[in-house]
C-alpha cells in the first residue's frame, strides 16, 4: 500500500514542482520597465538568423531595442551565414544576417518570396586583426605579401628575410612559424583571404574562400577555438576578430607605405572608400570592399556583416517592426552599442545617412 | 592449477600448519608496503619537478613488483590474481585523471558565478555582467522532460517486448539490430530530423521546444531499450516459473515481479539516457533554437537550454569576455547538479521499490 | 530467453484482456522504434541521395561523393576506434574496481561520480581538450616524433599544440567512459552471488572467479555496452569539431600525431554545414547517411559475434 503511494507520490511531486517553477517568471523579467523611452512603441517577436560574427552585437542591439520596446521579443538564430540567407529567401526568418551579400540569383529569389525588392545593409563592420603568440616580440610588421606566403607554408621561420624586412628592430627567433586557421566554414576567412588575394600580389594563390584551402598548419573551429589555438601554441599565427584577440600581439598591416594597427576607426573607414555593387536597386547597399587601398589609416582586414530584409511585409505591424528594429541598428544608438559590447566598428554618419534611407522605405503591402 | 599444498616443507623442521593450508603467501603488510613506496616515489619525483604523467607511471612500474614478487612467492596462480588486482585499480586510477580533471574544471570556474541572480534571472536585456540562467533551465527541464516521457514508455515497452513476448521471432531481431543501428544516429542527424519532421507541418524556420524533445527522444530510446532489455534478461526464469506456477498471468508477472527485480538496472539505465542526452547541443541548437527570454511553452517558439547556452557563451563571449565565459562555467556546472540530483532521484527509487533481496 | 514455461499458451481458454493489452503495447512499443528509425533512414535518403549524385562542381568541397566521403569515413573510424581500445579495457576495469574489487560504500559514491560524467555537455569536453589535454599532450608527441618515429603512426611532424586525432580519441575515450563504466558495473553486479561464491568455494582466486563467473554472464552486456559507447564515439560533434586540427582536403594518413588529421563525419558537419547552402547540405546530410551505414555494419558484426557465443551466456 505504502509503496503505491508512493509510486503515485513521486511523479505528483515531480509535476507539482515543475508547476511551481512555471508560475514564475524570471527575476529580471517581470520588472521590466513600463515606460518606454519613447512615446512610439512597437510589439511581437521579431525572428532572424545567420551570421554567428554578428552574436555579440545582436545581444546588444537586443538588449537597447528590447529595452525601448518592452513588448517586443527579438530571437536570432547563430546558424551561420549560408543558414540565414537560406531560411529567410525560404521564408523562414523575418530578417537574416550575413558575412556576405546575396549573390544576383539569391536576389532575385529573395525578391520573389518578398514580393519587392529587398533591403540589405551593412550594420557590422569588424577588423580582423592578424594574431601572434611570439615570445619577446610586441610589435610585429607584417605586409600582406608576406602574410600571404605565411599562411600559405612558403615562409616558415620566424627570422625569414622578409620578416626582417619589415622589423629591422625587433628581435626575431630562429623559431618554426605555426598559421593556425579556420576549420570551419567562415565568413572571417572568406574576408581574410579576400584581403590576402586582391592585395598580396602573388603571395597568396589560395583565393578567395570561406574552407580554408591550403595544406599544413594548424586548423581550429570557430574564433574563440582559434584563439584559444594561437594562445596554447608557440609561434603561432592566426586570424580572428580585433575583439577576441585579448592579450595577443596584432600585426601592424602594411597599407601605402604605413603600417596600420587594426582598430575599429581604421576598419570603418574602409566603407566609405567600398565600391557598390552594380546592377542592384536603391534598398540594396551591397559593397565591394578595396582591400589593396593605399590610403594611410584604413584596415583592410574587415568583416563586413550584412542584415537582410524585405522591402514589403503583408502585414504592417511585422513591416514597422522590422523598420524599427534595422532604424535602431543601424542608428547611432545601435552602432555604438554593438562598439562598446563586440568591438565592431561603428558606421561612419555619412554612410549611417544612406544605410538609414533604405531601411525607411520599409512598408506594409 | 597445480596443488601448492605440497611436499615442499614436509622434510624440512616444524609445520607452518597455516602455510600447508594455503601455501606461501606474501606477508600480509606485502600489498600496502609495495604500493606504498611506490606513491611515495613517485610523489617524490613529482615534487623533484618530474611530469605528473612520468610519476604516475613511475608509481605503476612500482607497483608491478608485487606480482613479480609474488610469482617467486606464491606461484603463478596468485600472482595473477595480483596482477589483475594492481590492473583494475591502476585502470580506475587512470580513468580518474580525466574525470576528476574535468569535473575540477568545471566546478572551479562554475561556482565562481552561482548566485540568487544566476539562478533567477535570465538573459534578456543583459549585456556583459550579470543575468543568469534561468530561461535555459527551464528550457532544459521541459526539453528533456518531454523526451523523457515519450522514450520511457516506447522503451520500456520495447524492452519487455524483446525479453517477454518476442520469443526470438524475426520481428525481435529486426528490432533489436535497428535499436542497435539506432545508439550510431549522430546527434546532429537526429536534430535534422526532428527539424525535417516539424517543417512538414509547421513550415520553414521552425523552432520548437517539443521539435528538441523528439530529437532528444531519438538519441533516448536506443539507451533505453538496450540498458532494460540486458537488465530483464537478467532476472532469474526461476521467478517468471514460480509466479505462472502460482497461476500469475503473464502481464502481472511482469508487471508485478520481472520489472520490480530489475528496476534498479532500468532505473540506471534510464538515468543514464537521460544524463546522455541532457547535454546534447548540436540537435538543440538546430530545432529548439535560442532566446534570451524564458518560455514555458514547449509547443511554441524557441527554447533555451543549458548546453545551447553554454556553446553560444563560449563561441560568441562578446567583450568583455570573462563575464560570458563564466556564466558558461556556470551552465555547465548548473547541468552537472542537475544530473546529479536526478541520480540521486533514481537511487531513492531504486532503494525503496526494489525488492529487497540479498543486495 | 526461449526455454520459458509460458502458461496456458493453449489448453485453458481464460485469454485476459490485461494480457492482450499489455502484448499489445509491448508490440506497439516495438513497431514504433522500426517507424522512428524507418523516418530516420527515409529522411536522410531522400535527403542524401541528391549529395550523392551531385556533380563535383556543384558541392563546395569540389569532390565527387567518394573522394569526398572516404576520407571522412576513415578519420571517423580512426578515432572512434583508438577511443574504443582505450575506453574498453578501463572501463571493464573501472566496472569491476566499483563493483567486486573496492569497498562497498566507496565503491556506490565512486559509480555515482563516474555517472555524473555522463551528463557533461561535450562542450565542457572540447573546452578541456583544448585548453587542458592538447597542450600537454603536446611534448609527449614530440618525444613520440623524436623516438618512435620510425612507426608510421608516430612519423610526424608532432603539432606543436597538441590538437591530434590522438588527442581527439582521448578525448572522445574519456567521453564515452562513463556510460560503458556505469553499464558494466550494473551487469557485473548482477552476476549471481551463487556463482561467484560457488567459484571462490572451489579455490579460485578473485581474477579466477571474474574470469569464470562474472565475464561469460556480462559477455554480451559488455559488447552492448561497447556499442553505446561506439556509436556515441562515431557520432560525436562538437568536442571533436572543437579539438581537432583538421587537415586541408583529403587527408587519409596513419600519422596520428601531426596537425594534419583526417576530420570525422560528424565534426564535418558541424563544421560545414552552418555555412552550406544547396547541393552542399544534401551531400553533408548524404555523409550523415554513411555514417548511418557504418554503425549498421559494426553492430551487424558485433551481433554476430555475440550470437555466436551465446550458448556460453549464463543470461537465461
Amino acid at each position: 500500500m505504502n509503496r503505491k503511494n508512493l509510486r503515485i507520490a513521486a511523479p505528483a511531486a515531480m509535476l507539482a514542482l515543475a508547476l511551481g517553477l512555471s508560475a514564475c517568471g524570471a527575476g529580471n523579467e517581470d520588472s521590466e520597465g513600463a515606460s518606454p523611452a519613447s512615446g512610439e512603441t512597437v510589439s511581437g517577436t521579431l525572428n532572424g538568423a545567420g551570421a554567428t560574427s554578428q552574436e555579440a552585437a545582436i545581444a546588444a542591439w537586443k538588449k537597447g531595442f528590447q529595452t525601448a520596446n518592452p513588448d517586443v521579443t527579438v530571437n536570432y538564430d547563430p546558424s551561420g551565414s549560408g543558414g540565414g540567407r537560406e531560411q529567410f529567401i525560404a521564408g523562414g526568418v523575418t530578417f537574416a544576417g550575413s558575412d556576405s551579400y546575396l549573390d544576383d540569383d539569391e536576389v532575385a529569389a529573395a525578391a520573389e518570396k518578398c514580393g519587392s525588392d529587398i533591403v540589405q545593409v551593412p550594420v557590422y563592420v569588424s577588423p580582423i586583426a592578424v594574431i601572434y603568440n611570439l615570445d619577446g616580440v610586441d610589435e610585429l610588421n607584417l605586409s600582406a605579401n608576406t602574410i600571404g606566403q605565411i599562411f600559405e607554408g612558403k615562409i616558415t621561420k620566424w627570422n625569414d628575410a622578409a620578416i626582417v624586412a619589415d622589423n629591422p628592430d625587433a628581435d626575431l627567433p630562429d623559431s618554426d612559424i605555426t598559421p593556425v586557421h579556420r576549420s570551419d566554414d567562415s565568413g572571417t576567412t572568406k574576408n581574410f583571404t579576400d584581403y590576402l588575394d586582391q592585395a598580396s600580389e602573388g603571395g597568396w594563390t589560395g583565393g578567395v574562400v570561406e574552407t580554408w584551402p591550403v595544406k599544413g598548419g594548424e586548423g581550429a573551429n570557430g574564433t574563440s577555438g582559434l584563439v584559444a589555438a594561437v594562445k596554447g601554441g608557440s609561434g603561432s599565427i592566426g586570424y580572428a576578430d580585433e575583439s577576441q584577440a585579448g592579450e595577443l600581439g596584432k600585426v601592424h598591416v602594411k597599407v601605402g607605405e604605413e603600417y596600420t594597427e587594426p582598430t575599429p576607426e581604421a576598419a570603418a573607414k574602409v566603407l566609405d572608400t567600398a565600391a557598390p555593387v552594380e546592377g542592384r536597386a536603391a534598398t540594396d547597399l551591397a559593397v565591394d570592399i578595396d582591400r589593396k587601398t593605399t590610403e594611410a589609416g584604413v584596415y583592410p582586414i574587415v568583416l563586413v556583416s550584412y542584415q537582410i530584409a524585405c522591402q514589403t511585409y503583408e502585414d504592417a505591424a511585422t513591416a514597422d517592426l522590422v523598420k524599427a528594429w534595422l532604424t535602431y541598428v543601424a542608428g547611432s544608438e545601435g552602432q555604438e552599442a554593438a562598439a562598446s559590447t563586440a568591438g565592431s566598428a561603428a558606421l561612419s554618419d555619412a554612410f549611417s545617412e544612406k544605410v538609414l534611407a533604405a531601411i525607411e522605405t520599409i512598408k506594409a503591402a | 592449477m597445480t596443488t601448492t599444498l605440497s611436499s615442499r616443507n614436509r622434510d624440512s623442521g616444524p609445520v607452518d600448519i597455516h602455510e600447508e593450508l594455503y601455501g606461501a603467501q606474501l606477508p600480509s603488510w606485502a600489498a600496502k608496503a609495495v604500493i606504498g613506496a611506490g606513491v611515495l616515489i613517485g610523489l617524490a619525483l613529482y615534487l623533484l619537478g618530474v611530469n605528473l604523467v612520468l610519476a604516475a607511471l613511475v608509481v605503476f612500474v612500482v607497483s608491478l613488483a608485487l606480482p613479480a614478487w609474488s610469482v617467486a612467492v606464491e606461484g603463478r596462480r596468485k600472482a595473477t590474481d595480483r596482477l589483475v588486482t594492481v590492473l583494475v585499480t591502476s585502470s580506475f586510477v587512470l580513468a580518474m585523471f580525466p574525470l576528476v580533471s574535468i569535473l575540477y574544471t568545471v566546478i572551479s570556474n562554475g561556482a565562481r558565478v552561482l548566485s540568487a541572480e544566476f539562478f533567477t534571472y535570465s538573459m534578456r536585456n543583459v549585456v556583459g555582467e550579470g543575468g543568469g540562467i534561468y530561461h535555459a533551465t527551464i528550457g532544459t527541464l521541459l526539453i528533456t522532460g518531454g523526451a523523457a516521457v515519450i522514450s520511457i514508455p516506447i522503451g520500456l515497452f520495447a524492452a519487455i517486448y524483446l525479453v517477454e513476448y518476442a520469443d526470438g521471432n524475426r520481428l525481435s531481431r529486426w528490432i533489436r539490430f535497428l535499436v542497435d543501428v539506432m545508439t550510431g544516429i549522430p546527434s546532429i542527424v537526429a536534430g535534422l530530423f526532428a527539424y525535417a519532421l516539424f517543417v512538414l507541418f509547421f513550415g520553414e524556420g521552425v523552432r520548437l521546444g517539443v521539435g528538441g524533445s523528439v530529437a532528444l527522444a531519438v538519441l533516448m530510446i536506443p539507451v533505453v531499450v538496450r540498458s532494460t532489455e540486458e537488465m530483464l534478461k537478467l532476472v532469474p526464469n526461476e521467478l517468471r516459473e514460480a509466479s505462472y506456477a502460482l497461476g500469475v498471468p503473464k502481464w502481472r508477472t511482469v508487471a508485478k515481479v520481472v520489472l520490480p527485480t530489475a528496476l534498479a538496472g532500468i532505473v540506471t539505465g534510464i538515468t543514464l539516457a537521460v544524463a546522455r542526452v541532457i547535454g546534447e547541443t548540436a540537435p538543440l541548437l538546430i530545432i529548439a533554437g535560442m532566446t534570451d527570454s524564458v518560455n514555458f511553452n514547449l509547443f511554441d517558439g524557441r527554447m533555451a537550454t543549458l548546453p545551447v547556452f553554454t556553446y553560444s557563451s563560449v563561441r560568441s563571449p562578446g567583450i568583455p569576455p570573462e563575464f560570458s565565459i563564466d556564466r558558461a562555467w556556470g551552465a555547465a556546472l548548473t547541468l552537472l547538479v542537475i544530473v546529479m540530483l536526478l541520480n540521486l532521484v533514481a537511487r531513492l527509487v531504486s532503494y525503496f521499490f526494489s525488492p529487497k533481496g540479498e543486495r | 530467453m526461449t526455454s520459458t514455461l509460458e502458461p496456458s499458451r493453449k489448453g485453458s481458454a481464460v485469454v485476459r484482456p490485461g494480457d492482450r493489452i499489455f502484448a499489445g503495447l509491448s508490440t506497439g512499443a516495438g513497431l514504433a522504434i522500426l517507424v522512428v528509425l524507418a523516418g530516420v533512414a527515409a529522411f536522410l535518403t531522400i535527403e542524401g541521395i541528391p549529395g550523392i549524385t551531385a556533380s563535383p562542381d556543384e558541392v563546395k568541397s569540389g569532390k565527387a561523393f567518394l573522394p569526398f566521403v572516404w576520407p571522412l569515413v576513415y578519420g571517423t573510424l580512426l578515432a572512434a576506434v583508438i577511443a574504443l581500445l582505450i575506453a574498453v579495457p578501463v572501463a571493464i576495469g573501472v566496472a569491476l574496481f566499483i563493483s567486486h574489487y573496492s569497498p562497498r560504500r566507496l565503491g556506490q559514491l565512486l559509480g555515482y561520480l563516474v555517472d555524473l560524467l555522463a551528463a557533461v555537455p561535450s562542450v565542457v569536453y572540447g573546452l578541456w581538450g583544448i585548453q587542458f589535454l592538447a597542450p600537454n599532450m603536446a611534448p609527449a608527441y614530440k618525444w613520440l616524433e623524436d623516438n618512435l618515429g620510425f612507426i608510421p603512426f608516430f612519423a610526424g611532424p608532432a603539432a606543436s599544440g597538441g590538437r591530434t586525432i590522438l588527442t581527439v580519441s582521448i578525448v572522445l575515450a574519456v567521453m564515452i567512459l562513463p556510460i560503458m563504466t556505469a553499464i558494466c558495473r550494473e551487469i557485473f553486479l548482477q552476476t549471481p552471488r551463487l556463482h561467484e561464491e560457488a567459484a571462490l568455494a572451489l579455490g579460485a582466486t578473485r581474477w579466477e572467479m571474474a574470469r569464470l563467473a562474472i565475464f561469460p554472464y556480462a559477455r554480451s552486456g559488455i559488447v552492448s555496452a561497447a556499442m553505446l559507447g561506439l556509436g556515441r564515439a562515431l557520432g560525436e560533434t562538437l568536442a571533436v569539431a572543437m579539438v581537432l586540427s583538421v587537415g586541408v582536403g583529403s587527408t587519409v594518413t596513419a600519422n596520428l600525431i601531426s596537425n594534419d588529421n583526417p576530420n570525422t563525419i560528424a565534426a564535418n558537419i558541424a563544421l560545414i554545414f552552418p555555412e552550406a547552402s544547396g547541393l552542399t547540405v544534401n551531400a553533408l546530410i548524404a555523409s550523415g547517411l554513411v555514417l548511418f551505414v557504418i554503425t549498421f555494419l559494426v553492430n551487424f558484426a558485433a551481433r554476430a559475434i555475440v550470437d555466436r557465443r551465446k550458448e556460453f551466456s549464463g543470461a537465461n
